[in-house]
């Protein structure tokens, strides 16, 4: 439709008649865009407190409220990785951790992390701030249902929590949750605790679809006046895909959970073969522990890129706009997200190449895999060719933007021997895979978090955040992240394996102990750090400088309020018109070095801007 | 239905006018009401779910050392002494199905504003969806009165209760759920709501016949998964 974006001259050889639509009478309109489809959005506005604050239907502040509660959960899970550490580091320091507390704080803060935080921030949190802003609408299309789905994350984290109360204590079968050994006697929290998990994971799915129907629809049904697929920032792409992942591969979680608490609480043995415990044969017999994983692995997987493909988007954004300077491969950049949520759907069994399925099956996985790698190697290309001769500005933001790069490259490398089946068999179960997926899907998406709060921070709260305690707190996070990590290949590398209580006197501990203390004092210096954070948020909003509209001079919507921050309705009397993609920076010709997407044709005809 | 107009763009048929929809602004389903859309969405999850169901049942069936129950004996009953195969299942199936044809008329004669039609229309599919979950749950009774139990039956593999039980009750649940919402909105289009547009008890949106036709996408929806159940479970 975007034929009349020609630069003018090219525009003026047609006479105004071939223009289609109406309102060009006047003047060959060349700012023309179509009339709305949508009507204007009926908004239920709040009338109390506990509506406006609480039970809320406005997509910002459902958004906070998630960020606020998976902060939360993310603060339980760093506590329980700061315990693993003391456990690990200093074995026997703290007597009140057994082996048993060890296995269920590993369940936990693995759970806790890759579902109730980093999930539930990137999308619940994220997602509902910023869709709506960025794409031009007014809110999510279903504000109730939107706020149900809040709810239902805030019971699942409930329920989730509770299982740390319950007799038997959380479960502590690994956040895989593999049966057999998850439901039956020896397991930690074999009771209360995995049924808890399973309620809660399932409420959660629930909730989630809630939340993913109002981003899909959002975005596919309410975009602005302008606003094409392929003019939306990376975020919205980011997001947008990893919500139909999820809409896809939560299912498999939703009925691997219904049916191991079927197992449990029933007896049926889906997931239960013979069993002989102490010479006697259990009741279980006939189901298939395999299954469970091929269904865990079928959400695990996409899971991977739920987190990644919304932090793929948002670092995109960020380093776009602090470079200044278009992001490079821009319908690249889309398809590859595009194309990695797709193949993440044909990967899962690479998680299984040590439960004994057929080899050949393994080799099929493993070139699914590797293939991965083409789409996310050119996103890394794309990132550095941003940056390359760009008016790069190292503030605080930046500084993670680059973080994240590095950390990524890193995870990613390492994933390329695990996909190998003949590498990963060797390496299956040791530290080194621990440090693959914590500096892939776990450091790596969290710099791009920590980015994106110093980026848009001045939005939501109006208020700039101290850029010197912003660099303190990247520099210990990064190195510290950094000292945990990276020695954790070795440890790998030396045969050490993960999920183990304490070594003793293993042979290969000898160079084990040392790094051992080492990675724990820089775990317990870098969650400490965090506070960091807090103090420059609780100083800012008391002493801090107001943000001006716009401060970092981005191009994309949610700048471009008629208040800071935002109010309900988020646009005033009319919602913006769209001219252009988001990422006209330093365009030749133009006064500022940046063209908002609302800038219209018309007003930058001088200018050497592209047709996007 | 005939295709929607929308001003200042042109329409066209096939993987053009697809390609077109996608790549233009605002919406990517020309003339598709929000609710739809997501009702779509919805659908296309749920079938992820339920055919992880599936797909789990066939594993499981075709990995279990004992031997799987023959669903034409398990599920025969007696009709004047001569039992007969499969002969409660096909009463559900058509009962089922015949509600699927009442909810579409119903659609048609909302979009008329026949708010009367209409209204009967889906209190007779409600009542064939209750009359679906009270075949279901005399199946159920007879069933567990034989000895069939989630982790054991007397046939065979215990894994056939189970399933069973948990897929047709997740099915059952399905279809409960929408005659509960078949009930509330017969009373909504008797009392026409949706021809004043009264807005709703917890939304605050203004009503629209719309939400008949989404309510019938999600009826069709577990009419088609009741085929596949079928065709898997009993026919297998």
């Amino acid at each position: 439709m975007s034929d009349e974006y020609e630069n003018k001259s090219s525009y003026q050889a047609q006479s105004s008649e071939t223009i289609s639509g109406t309102g060009s009478g006047v003047s060959p309109d060349m700012d023309y865009v179509r009339p709305a489809e949508n009507p204007e959005q009926d908004l239920y506005h709040a009338h109390s407190f506990i509506e406006k604050w609480v039970f809320c239907q406005d997509a910002k502040v459902i958004g906070v409220q998630y960020f606020l509660t998976a902060v939360f959960t993310g603060v339980v899970g760093l506590i329980l990785s700061w315990l693993m550490r003391l456990q690990l580091g200093f074995p026997g320091l703290a007597g009140f951790i057994t082996a048993e507390h060890y296995y269920q704080f590993v369940t936990m803060h693995g759970m806790i992390m890759v579902v109730y935080f980093l999930t539930a921030l990137f999308l619940g949190g994220f997602g509902n701030y910023l869709i709506p802003l960025m794409v031009g609408a007014r809110d999510m299309v279903f504000p109730y249902v939107n706020m149900l789905s809040f709810w239902m994350f805030f019971v699942a984290v409930a329920v989730l929590m509770a299982s740390f109360f319950v007799p038997g204590g959380p479960t502590g079968a690994g956040w895989t949750l593999y049966p057999p050994q998850t439901i039956l006697e020896g397991t930690p929290g074999h009771g209360w605790g995995i049924l808890l998990m399973l309620i809660s994971l399932s409420l959660f799915v629930i909730g989630f679809t809630m939340g993913g129907l109002n981003y899909m629809i959002t975005i596919l049904q309410a975009r602005t006046r302008g606003m094409t697929l392929m003019r939306m920032p990376l975020t919205v792409w980011g997001i947008f895909t990893a919500t139909v992942l999820a809409m896809l591969a939560f299912p498999a979680l939703l009925v691997s959970s219904i049916m191991m608490t079927l197992d449990k609480l029933l007896g049926t043995s889906f997931f239960m073969p013979t069993i002989l415990k102490a010479g006697e044969v259990l009741e279980y017999g006939g189901g298939s522990p395999i299954l469970f994983q091929h269904l865990f692995w079928f959400f695990g997987h996409p899971e991977v890129y739920i987190v990644a493909l919304p932090a793929f988007g948002i670092v995109s954004d960020l380093i776009s706009v602090h470079a200044r300077k278009n992001i490079f491969g821009y319908r690249m950049m889309v398809w590859a997200i595009v194309g990695i949520g797709a193949l993440s759907f044909f990967v899962w069994a690479h998680h299984m190449y040590v439960s004994g399925m057929n080899p050949w099956f393994g080799f099929f996985f493993a070139s699914t895999t590797l293939i991965i790698a083409v789409p996310t190697a050119m996103k890394v290309y794309n990132w550095i060719l941003t940056l390359w001769r760009g008016n790069i500005r190292i503030n605080t933001v930046m500084l993670w933007c680059l973080g994240f790069i590095v950390t990524f490259v890193n995870g990613g490398i390492t994933g390329i021997f695990l996909g190998n089946v003949s590498v990963d068999v060797p390496l299956s179960d040791t530290y080194f895979v621990v440090a693959h997926f914590h500096m892939v899907m776990g450091i790596a998406p969290l710099m791009v978090i920590m980015g994106a709060i110093y980026h848009w921070f001045p939005l939501v709260a109006g208020k700039m955040l101290d850029e010197k305690l912003g660099k303190w707190h990247f520099w210990t996070t990064f190195l510290g992240a950094y000292s945990i990590y990276f020695p954790m290949h070795y440890l790998g590398f030396i045969g050490v394996p993960r999920r183990y209580y304490e070594m003793y006197d293993s042979p290969y501990m000898t160079s084990g102990v040392g790094l051992n203390e080492f990675i724990s004092t820089a775990a317990f210096i870098v969650g400490a750090a965090q506070l960091i954070l807090v103090f420059n948020i609780v100083k800012t909003m008391k002493t801090g400088k107001k943000a001006e509209k716009n401060p970092w001079k981005a191009n994309s919507l949610e700048w471009f309020t008629s208040t800071v921050p935002p109010e309900h309705g988020n646009f005033g009397q009319r919602l913006p018109v769209v001219h252009r993609w988001p990422y006209d920076y330093n365009v030749p010709g133009a006064e500022e070095d940046y063209l908002p997407q609302t800038a219209a044709p018309s007003e930058v005809a001088h200018t050497e801007v592209e047709k996007t | 239905m005939s295709d929607p107009k929308i001003e200042g763009f042109e329409l066209e048929k096939g993987f053009r006018g697809m390609a077109k929809d996608t790549g233009s602004d605002q919406t990517m389903f020309k003339g598709v009401h929000w609710g739809k859309a997501m009702m779509w969405i919805f659908l296309l999850s749920d079938t992820f779910v339920f055919s992880c169901f599936l797909i789990a049942y066939m594993k499981g069936r075709a990995s279990t050392p004992v031997e799987w129950p023959n669903p034409s004996e398990v599920f025969a009953l007696d009709a004047f002494g001569v039992p007969v195969p499969l002969l409660l299942i096909a009463l559900m199936t058509f009962v089922l199905i015949t509600s699927s044809g009442t909810m579409a008329l119903a659609v048609k004669y909302g979009y008329e504003r026949n708010r009367k039609m209409c209204g009967y229309l889906i209190l007779a599919t409600a009542l064939g969806g209750l009359t679906f979950v009270g075949m279901q749950a005399y199946e159920w009774s007879k069933l567990i009165h034989e000895g069939v139990r989630p982790w054991e039956n007397p046939f065979g593999a215990a894994q056939f209760g189970s399933f069973f039980f948990m897929i047709t009750g997740f099915h059952g649940t399905h279809v409960s759920i929408g005659v509960i919402f078949l009930f509330i909105y017969c009373y909504k289009v008797f009392a026409g709501h949706y021809d004043e547009g009264k807005r709703g008890w917890f939304t605050k949106m203004k009503g629209d016949y719309v939400e008949v036709e989404i309510l019938g996408l999600y009826w069709h929806f577990v009419d088609l998964v009741w085929v596949f159940i079928f065709a898997f479970f009993y026919l297998w």
